[in-house]
């Protein structure tokens, strides 16, 4: 029963971090109707990134401090993405912008593997570890899970607060309406495509806190994305948090009752099946 | 036995027909026949709930309440391909051919899988028949995608009717069109009545359809609120009110006389 | 139907049999190994692209046709002892059963829900068969040499499953090229171009997507068991690369979808300039990069690909190039 406490608060710890990674792909599929298949390696780079600034053979800063660079520069990179490999393909079939996203996924895997090679990566980096009664959490991953809920916090005040986020979600409602009322549709549309991004790149820093990771580690993490943004209807921010919470409860649960290696076939199951039943998500209204 | 001798005469009854979304009743418990052999033509307002009938009597949607029978089949929430297989045929409003293939192997596609199901050689005389009938002959070749607004309503005709219907629902086949052409299109449409096809038409251009109709249905947010002959819906006060809010409408519907 | 008047056939079916004849003339194994890669990715794009081209409906998962097909086969082979043949033939129907199955359930979703389901369904099995004991987990399975003295030596094997793969190239090119000149084919075009469209005028949509479904999986999973026959093992990493299923829509975008001659092109193409970066020096380590921005340039730039540019630039190759 311990051991059950303990492998849920854990999951869930996580499943925070899921979450937000998971929110950066609805954001933009939520706005522009777009999935990036370019997640997974932005992921990647998020995690590469707080490497670079904070790792010992890098410029060894505080791991949380170099998140926010990462944040920076995951903003950026996103906006030069959408008008490099998304704005011409916008009003095209779906297909066009799968597979540009997924050039720009090819382009960040294979240059990445060309400069950083396979070998698994490793932050040496600690917080301790708190205790909560009979359970041991680990203090990165208490850290990851409270930065996760800050990040949705801020994202939430930033769409329903402030000028632009009024604009992005007017965008999402009806992009032509948008236009005629004054709003620059185009920067509005590569500006939440960088927050997609950066959402993404945040989560990969958080999850290099406390796990090892090569170039290649983001595209688990794009595929948990997908279920949890079924999971939670596409296009939905909040159903994502919630889905990221599901999965990761699951991750943590699923295991003390049959061998981990079932872990991803019942998710992939569960996600074909809620594609099918009830494509809106779970939380997804009609 | 009046009845069932009647029955015979009827091609299309929809009875006590209802389709809501959500909490909108876009077609709201219509009652009407349509006897074999005539041209009825359907008008009202725009939102009126025109379009949304047709999409439930050629099975897009399915009734929320109420009957369709067509040819002493209840066809009521069958699929639009089944109800194609039993000669029931219909244009969309807006037209959308196949734009990388030429308009003969558009046409040759209403034919092969209407309602008589054809091999590829002999649908393409079929093709071949019908695209003379509606003017579309020297065309057959060109691709789809070059035609005109004319022409790709032609041709939206064209491969309705390569189908073999027994009924043909037509959804504006006139809108966009110049007067010239109107004329040609009405041709056409008393052509294929001639032919022993019987025709529901939606049409805004209202002088054309008073010309063409046997009789003529009027809906108002989803309400069948007239049915007469063109002559009665023009002297149907409840008519007028209803393109009150429109009086330029109003103002061609009486000009239509 | 008289055969002269179709030089896009002919032209295509000597094509293939012009570069698959190449390596039995000059006898080169190396040239043998690089055109049975060849003939695989044209027998893989050419059946995707039934579903994607024709019928416009983008499957991300396709592999997991080419990897349940392979698995099923090899597993006939390698534990129950069954010739190479029927064992392939076992792989395809596989790979026909599932995608019946799949299109029952899966093609009611439009766009970019099918392209996700497909990507799930694909994992699905690829963790699934991880934990599958009968066909040896994450392990996978080994083939003992000794099952290659039936076919007449490792030589000779390599020699009869580069045969086979050329029949079944052959067979996928007549394939693509019959649907598409056929009553089928018009259904499914229509359905590409217009879905609600395509109801109203009487083609039942669901049976003719599913159609179209199993006969784009049928000949992956036949290949699927030739390719790790020849390979001598199979294990659920290789069988069921998410990978290799965009490799297949890159080469049919960039030959053309929608084209016969389309993904034959694109697939010679991209088999070509990958061997070529693979092997060179320079670019060894780039090499994914490199083909992630030809993916780019050809769907901002050329989006009807190689044989659709050539039929819009020169419309008099119109009867030639379809």
């Amino acid at each position: 029963m311990e051991q059950l406490f303990a492998s849920l608060a854990d999951g869930l710890l996580i499943g925070f971090v899921y979450g937000l990674a998971a929110m950066g792909l609805t954001l933009i599929f939520g706005v522009m109707d777009v999935i990036n298949l370019g997640h997974g390696p932005i992921i990647a780079l998020g995690m590469f990134g707080v490497f670079f600034f904070a790792g010992s053979t890098g410029w060894g800063l505080n791991p949380y401090l170099a998140l926010v660079i990462v944040a920076v520069l995951g903003l950026i990179f996103g906006m030069i993405m959408y008008f490099v490999a998304v704005h011409r393909v916008l009003n095209a079939p779906h297909l066009s912008s799968l597979l540009s996203t997924f050039s720009v996924n090819m382009m960040i895997i294979g240059v990445g593997t060309a400069l950083f090679t396979t070998s698994p990566r490793n932050l040496e980096f600690s917080l301790g570890s708190l205790q909560l009664g009979p359970v041991n959490l680990l203090g990165t991953r208490v850290m990851a899970a409270l930065i996760a809920v800050l990040v949705t916090a801020v994202l939430y005040v930033f769409l329903y607060r402030t000028q632009p986020g009024k604009a992005i979600r007017a965008v999402a409602n009806n992009r032509d309406a948008a236009e005629l009322m004054g709003i620059p549709s185009t920067k509005m549309l590569a500006l939440s495509f960088g927050l997609g991004t950066m959402l993404a790149a945040i989560a990969g820093g958080l999850i290099a806190t406390f796990f090892s990771f090569n170039i290649l580690a983001g595209g688990v993490y794009e595929l948990k994305s997908f279920v949890i943004v079924v999971l939670g209807g596409l296009g939905n921010p909040t159903g994502a948090l919630i889905g990221g919470l599901i999965l990761g409860a699951m991750e943590g649960v699923v295991p003390t009752f049959m061998p981990v290696s079932w872990v991803p076939v019942i998710e992939f199951v569960l996600f074909v099946v809620i594609l099918l039943v009830r494509p809106t998500g779970l939380l997804g209204g009609r | 036995m009046t009845t069932s001798r009647m029955q015979d005469n009827i091609i299309l009854q929809v009875q006590n027909v209802s389709k809501r979304f959500g909490g909108l009743l876009a077609v709201s418990e219509v009652t009407f026949d349509l006897p074999k052999g005539q041209i009825l033509g359907l008008i009202g307002p725009n939102g009126a709930g025109k379009t949304t009938l047709f999409n439930v009597i050629n099975g897009v949607y399915t009734p929320t309440e109420g009957q369709i029978t067509f040819r002493g089949t209840d066809i009521s929430g069958w699929k639009p391909y089944d109800v194609v297989g039993l000669g029931l045929a219909r244009t969309h409003q807006i037209v959308r051919p196949l734009n990388d293939l030429t308009v003969l192997e558009n046409v040759m596609a209403g034919a092969c899988y209407g309602h008589e199901s054809h091999s590829l050689t002999e649908a393409e005389v079929i093709a071949l028949e019908v695209m003379e009938f509606v003017g579309l002959h020297e065309r057959r070749n060109l691709l789809a995608a070059s035609l005109n607004v004319a022409q790709k309503k032609r041709l939206e005709m064209a491969r309705a009717l390569a189908s073999r219907p027994y009924l043909l629902l037509l959804d504006e086949v006139l809108a966009g069109l110049n007067p010239t052409e109107i004329a040609e299109m009405v041709e056409v449409v008393l052509k294929i009545r001639e032919q022993g096809v019987s025709i529901f038409i939606i049409e805004h251009v209202m002088h054309a359809l008073m010309n063409v109709s046997d009789r003529i249905i009027v809906l108002d947010y989803g309400q069948l609120i007239a049915e007469g002959t063109p002559d009665e819906i023009v002297d149907n006060p409840k008519v007028i009110e209803a393109y009150l809010g429109d009086p330029a409408l109003a103002e061609k519907l009486m000009s239509g006389s | 139907m008289k055969s002269w008047k179709y030089p896009a056939l002919w032209l295509t079916v000597g094509v293939v049999l012009a570069g698959g004849l190449i390596p039995v003339i000059t006898g080169s194994k190396i040239m043998r190994e690089s055109m049975f890669l060849i003939l695989m990715a044209v027998t893989m794009a050419s059946s995707l692209n039934i579903l994607l081209g024709y019928a416009g409906y983008v499957s991300f998962g396709h592999i997991v046709f080419f990897g349940l097909g392979g698995y099923v086969g090899f597993y006939l082979i390698a534990e129950q002892g069954w010739n190479l043949i029927p064992a392939a033939l076992a792989g395809g129907l596989a790979s026909g059963v599932l995608a019946l199955l799949l299109g029952i359930a899966l093609l009611r979703l439009r766009g970019a829900y099918f392209a996700l389901a497909t990507i799930g369904i694909n994992e699905a099995m690829r963790t699934f068969i991880n934990n599958f004991n009968l066909f040896g987990g994450p392990i996978g399975m080994e083939l003992n040499f000794i099952v290659y003295q039936d076919y007449g030596g490792a030589a000779n094997m390599q020699w009869l499953t580069y045969w086979l793969m050329f029949g079944v190239t052959i067979i996928a090119v007549l394939m693509s090229y019959g649907v598409k000149f056929s009553r089928f084919g018009l259904g499914l075009m229509s359905i590409r171009e217009d879905e609600d469209a395509a109801m109203a005028m009487g083609i039942h949509t669901p049976k003719v997507k599913t159609m179209a479904y199993i006969l784009s999986a049928i000949l992956p999973g036949i290949i699927g068991v030739i390719f790790f026959f020849r390979n001598s093992s199979v294990q659920p990493a290789g069988a069921f690369r998410l990978h290799r299923s965009i490799e297949m829509i890159v080469m049919v975008m960039l030959g053309g979808q929608g084209t016969v001659q389309g993904p034959l092109v694109g697939a010679a193409l991209y088999e070509a300039l990958r061997s070529y970066l693979l092997t060179s020096p320079l670019f060894k380590d780039l090499q994914l990069a490199i083909a992630g921005v030809l993916l780019l340039l050809i769907i901002l730039f050329v989006p009807s690909g190689v044989i659709g540019w050539l039929r819009h630039r020169f419309k008099g190759l119109w009867r030639v190039l379809e």
